[in-house]
């Protein structure tokens, strides 16, 4: 029995790259993270990142299939990664109809809107974490301590940033790396989310240029205050240790979509959200930057996409 | 740390799955059809016609201008007609088809094995016989080798490069040609050095071929002024930019030739062909090719004369295979699907290889998640998603401002994007069409 | 009371303060443009199709009112109506032309064509023809990838899915030619509309010979010349295995049609015809 042959044109062999293998990769660097947010905040932390899952996922699912009319493709992993990045970025305590709406800007606003995934300009988890920070301040402000300090949670305390901006005392330099200070759920273990960079670089999901370029342009800016004025706000290691800044480095600036094409683009965009996050954090009103940051640099990534190339075979001239 | 070139690259699993196997002599077909355009540049004129009488390495095709290469008899027989016939190109073109009969050999052509190293012919003298021998780029390329022999006036090559590295997955021929005429190649190499009066050669053959680089290394020792260069496994090495880059550390600028940085590039086939040419007086009718595949029951490097159909030499390796999905001619990232095994064996077929149809199919293709991978892995620093879009909305001057015609065609972009997106296929076209577009405003 | 007085006041000195630099600048750096080529792309369709060979409505507007004649400008869109307006506005005649529309020359369906490969690769038809000759026998026909119906801003041609050709909707079509350009098989012509909308053409550029031709596809032109022979009008010429059609000199006589034995020649809107059984009894009579 002969098939009649297949005729395309070349490549004909394929590396298996697939988005869902990328997208799970994600999900898979970010289980450090949860980890230690389990264990830091508790059942909250649980209830929250599910929850939130499942609020992207049918969001996703009901505006593809009934609004849009599109084929919906919440198997891609997608949604789940903006769930459970949304839900790192809000406080264990949320009362979960507040994640809901959160969600539902996420997704419908963040990414339905502009046509899906691959169209959006913005990214989803941070429109989500922006519009709950800006409707509900109370709720989005208010850290419970880490399960383990206490008996009981719920007691509001005070992050690392919030403490920086009320100059007062500040914990030690270890609990912040391990990630138990206060804080959202996902943004206190810098040990956990490094972890997950070493995985992400390892598999090929990223590049190392946004990361380095965010910490390295934030530690460097505020080395160079720290030098003039010693005081604690301006201290590079605080600043990388504390609020979102890690999680935002690795996880949220390296948003695919909403990032740059080009290594030089990829270093212009890391370096001004530096910029702009220790400009936030020290003279603007808010404890936390890198949120705006991220959102204000993903507007530039088209301009920034425009404007740089990639290294070009035969630009230089060696031997 | 092995040298190699440093803009993007991949790394396809390798599948040499006829490595090892010694060149086996495909039989002699009872009819063969040889295409009179097997090379870049004008179509052979035939100068045969129905009845005539040929003998093998009797001319019957005649180079067309300076851009055009000789086509030889690969058989003994009668000249069955000129007509119309479908050959790698996708298309029916003109092909001498000859009806075989017994193996008589032109009288000049030299049959015998014994190695002969002296030559003593001046450099136009070489290239004279390069040209009259119909030898083109053996590599898949077929650009005619005396051309690249005859550099523009005012540019001079400093330093010639073989092309060992044959860094295409599956495909063997190169390799086993390296082991079994070592030495033959190393004298078309001193041939092509005089031929372009440069004193430096270097041999280039990837790390997954460490036996020929040893026997190689050895060899170079009785041959000076050639060295023998290891390269890191990286696809596309073989690619001539590449290897000139990994070699002597120079890129060619866009949109200019080799020989403007001092190179000239000759694969390993092809330097063998030059050394039968000069020597032997041989003129190209046939060269080797892999036949591979995962589902083929016996993988094989075959010696087949120009015009044999493909089905033949699918039969020495074991037959098609019953789920076949696709025949490629050439190697699985740049090689061309064919639609049947009618199809003749001509002077660019490195290989034919057969991909099972649970393999064969691509993958459904969905919108451009961005995650640059593409770009990543260019070996020419373009950034192959945007030429896609380009392509679509067929904004040309912005294409030729990002180089779509800098493009080398080696597939690295559409292998590696995660969302199946047919990278290439576009950029191909938009490349054309940006080509077009320059040649008519230069005109 | 004083805090708005203020304001208002100072958001009228801005207001104008502005309007009056606004004013400056535009009676500064403006331009005198001849007030009948806003008249005459006025008379345009506006579909900015480039079927007229010009850039845009506006491109086409001003090249005619800067040229002397009415010679080689024509808007297949609007057509003859369209032309006569502009005329009348630059107080010229205007020629009268033929209405022409989009023929598509190739009739090998997937019954006629039986398919010999898969095609497997990006459905543009552009990039199949660089590749092959295409997933039949026959390498001049119809890819079916559709390429014709994106250039279409006029909605007016559509791949038919069953025989995977594409068909050219008779109202709609406006001539513009983009299509034509398109194709990269050269399939689709431009040609007289006729009464009634009626035409003949060969459908089928299969220049292999016939033998070969007919091989690949039941409906193929192989170039028997036998409607050449009967032709009255001399308006048929063959080449390279293929017969044509000179649309100038066909008079829509139809008698090439039946005779060609493999029903190459299609002709549209016509009555359908007498039974041959007719006109044998007539005969005999």
């Amino acid at each position: 029995m002969e098939n009649k042959l297949i005729v395309s044109p070349s490549p004909h062999i394929h590396s298996g790259d697939s988005i869902p293998k990328n997208m799970y990769g994600v999900l898979i660097a970010l289980i450090p993270a949860f980890l230690l947010s389990l264990y830091v905040f508790g059942l909250n932390a649980l209830i929250l990142t599910l929850a939130s899952i499942l609020f992207c996922v049918l969001f996703e699912y009901f505006i593809s299939k009934f609004l849009l009319k599109i084929q919906p493709t919440i198997n891609d992993g997608s949604a789940i990664i903006t769930g459970v990045l949304l839900a790192f970025n809000v406080p264990s305590n949320l009362p979960i109809w507040i994640l809901a709406i959160g969600a539902l800007a996420a997704i419908g606003i963040g990414k339905m809107s502009f046509g899906g995934l691959g169209k959006n300009i913005f990214n989803p988890a941070l429109v989500g974490r922006i519009f709950l920070l800006i409707s509900f301040p109370a709720q989005m402000t208010t850290w419970p301590a880490p399960v383990l300090e206490s008996a009981t949670d719920a007691i509001s305390s005070a992050t690392v940033l919030s403490q920086l901006n009320l100059s007062s005392a500040l914990p030690t330099l270890s609990s912040m790396f391990v990630g138990t200070e206060s804080g959202s759920l996902g943004e206190t273990s810098e040990i956990a989310l490094l972890l997950g960079l070493i995985y992400m670089l390892w598999k090929k999901i990223i590049t190392w240029h946004i990361p380095i370029s965010i910490l390295v342009t934030v530690a460097i800016f505020t080395a160079i205050l720290y030098i003039f004025d010693p005081q604690p706000q301006y201290n590079p290691i605080i600043h990388l240790a504390s609020g979102g800044l890690m999680l935002g480095a690795i996880f949220m600036a390296t948003d695919y979509v909403t990032s740059p094409l080009t290594k030089k683009g990829m270093v212009i965009y890391g370096f001004f959200i530096g910029i702009i996050t220790v400009c936030i954090r020290l003279w603007g009103a808010y404890p936390e930057g890198v949120s705006f940051a991220i959102v204000l640099m993903n507007g530039f990534t088209p301009l920034i996409n425009y404007y740089t190339t990639p290294k070009r075979f035969g630009e230089k001239q060696n031997g | 740390m092995l040298k190699t070139f440093r803009i993007g690259g991949i790394h396809p699993a390798e599948n040499k799955l006829s490595a090892g196997k010694k060149i086996v002599n495909a039989a002699l077909p009872a009819q063969v059809m040889i295409p009179l355009a097997q090379h870049i540049g004008a179509p052979c004129q035939p100068i045969v016609k129905k009845g005539d009488k040929v003998k093998v390495g009797t001319l019957i095709g005649k180079s067309v201008g300076f851009v055009s290469a000789n086509i030889h008899s690969s058989v003994s027989g009668t000249v069955n007609k000129i007509d119309k016939v479908m050959d790698a190109s996708g298309y029916k073109r003109d092909a001498v088809i000859i009806d075989v009969d017994g193996d008589e050999w032109e009288p000049t052509i030299d049959k015998s094995d014994t190695l002969k190293r002296e030559c003593n012919l001046s450099s136009k003298e070489i290239i004279e016989k390069i040209a009259g021998a119909g030898i083109v780029g053996m590599g898949g390329a077929t650009f005619p080798t005396h051309v690249k022999l005859t550099p523009p006036p005012g540019l001079k090559a400093d330093t010639l490069i073989i092309n060992g590295v044959e860094c295409e997955p599956y495909l063997t021929s190169d390799h086993e040609l390296m082991l079994e005429k070592a030495e033959e190649i190393f004298v078309g190499t001193e041939i092509l050095m005089k031929a372009v009066d440069v004193k430096k050669a270097v041999i280039g053959i990837e790390n997954n071929k460490k036996d020929a680089i040893a026997r190689f290394t050895e060899i170079s020792k009785s041959y000076p002024g050639i060295e023998v260069q290891p390269l890191k496994v990286k696809y596309p090495q073989g690619g001539e930019k590449q290897l000139i880059e990994a070699i002597t550390g120079r890129q060619v600028p866009s949109g200019a030739l080799p020989i403007s940085v001092g190179a000239i590039v000759q694969n390993v086939g092809t330097t063998f062909a030059v050394y039968e040419a000069v020597q032997k007086n041989k003129p190209l009718f046939e060269r080797i090719v892999t036949v591979t595949g995962k589902e083929v029951k016996n993988p094989c490097n075959v010696r087949a004369r120009i015009g044999t159909p493909i089905k033949n030499l699918i039969e020495i390796a074991g037959g098609l295979p019953d789920d076949t999905g696709k025949v490629i001619s050439g190697g699985p990232m740049m090689g061309k699907a064919l639609p049947n095994i009618d199809i003749p064996v001509s002077k660019g077929s490195s290989g034919i290889l057969i991909i099972p149809y649970s393999e064969a199919k691509r993958k459904a293709m969905k919108d451009c998640i961005r995650c640059a991978k593409c770009v990543n892995v260019c070996p020419m620093g373009l950034n192959p998603t945007l030429l896609m879009d380009l392509t679509e909305f067929q904004i040309w001057d912005r294409a030729e401002k990002q180089k779509i015609t800098d493009c080398i065609e080696c597939g690295s972009c559409s292998y590696t994007c995660p969302a199946n997106r047919p990278l290439l296929d576009y950029i191909r076209l938009g490349k054309g069409k940006v080509t077009g577009i320059v040649r008519a405003r230069k005109n | 009371m004083n805090v708005i007085l203020t304001a208002v006041a100072v958001l009228c000195v801005i207001g104008a303060v502005s309007s009056a630099i606004l004013y400056i600048i535009s009676q500064r750096f403006k331009t005198i443009e001849d007030p009948r080529i806003e008249q005459v792309q006025e008379a345009l369709p506006a579909a900015n199709c480039g079927g007229c060979g010009f850039p845009g409505c506006n491109g086409f507007a001003s090249a005619i009112v800067k040229s002397d004649t009415m010679d080689g400008f024509y808007c297949p869109v609007g057509g003859q109506t369209t032309m006569d307006n502009i005329a009348r506005i630059l107080g010229r005649t205007a020629d009268v032309s033929t209405k022409k529309i989009a023929v598509v020359r190739c009739n090998g369906s997937c019954e006629h064509r039986p398919r010999t490969n898969i095609y497997d690769g990006a459905p543009n038809c552009a990039i199949a023809a660089t590749l092959y000759g295409g997933d039949t026998g026959c390498s001049f026909g119809c890819l079916g990838l559709g390429d014709c119906v994106d250039s279409c801003l006029f909605d007016a041609i559509h791949i038919n899915p069953e025989t995977m050709l594409p068909e050219v909707v008779e109202d709609k079509c406006t001539a513009c030619g983009a299509c034509v350009k398109a194709c990269p098989k050269n399939l689709i012509e431009l040609r007289k509309q006729g009464p009634k909308s009626r035409r003949i053409y060969v459908s089928c550029m299969n220049k292999d010979k016939g033998g070969v031709a007919r091989k690949s596809c039941e409906v193929a032109c192989i170039g028997c010349s036998k409607c050449q022979q009967v032709c009255p009008f001399d308006a048929i010429t063959i080449e390279n295995n293929l017969a044509y059609i000179i649309d100038d000199k066909c008079r829509l006589c139809r008698k090439c049609v039946p005779v060609c034995p493999t029903n190459s020649i299609l002709e549209l809107n016509f009555p359908p015809r007498k039974e041959p059984k007719e006109e044998t009894a007539k005969a005999e009579a």
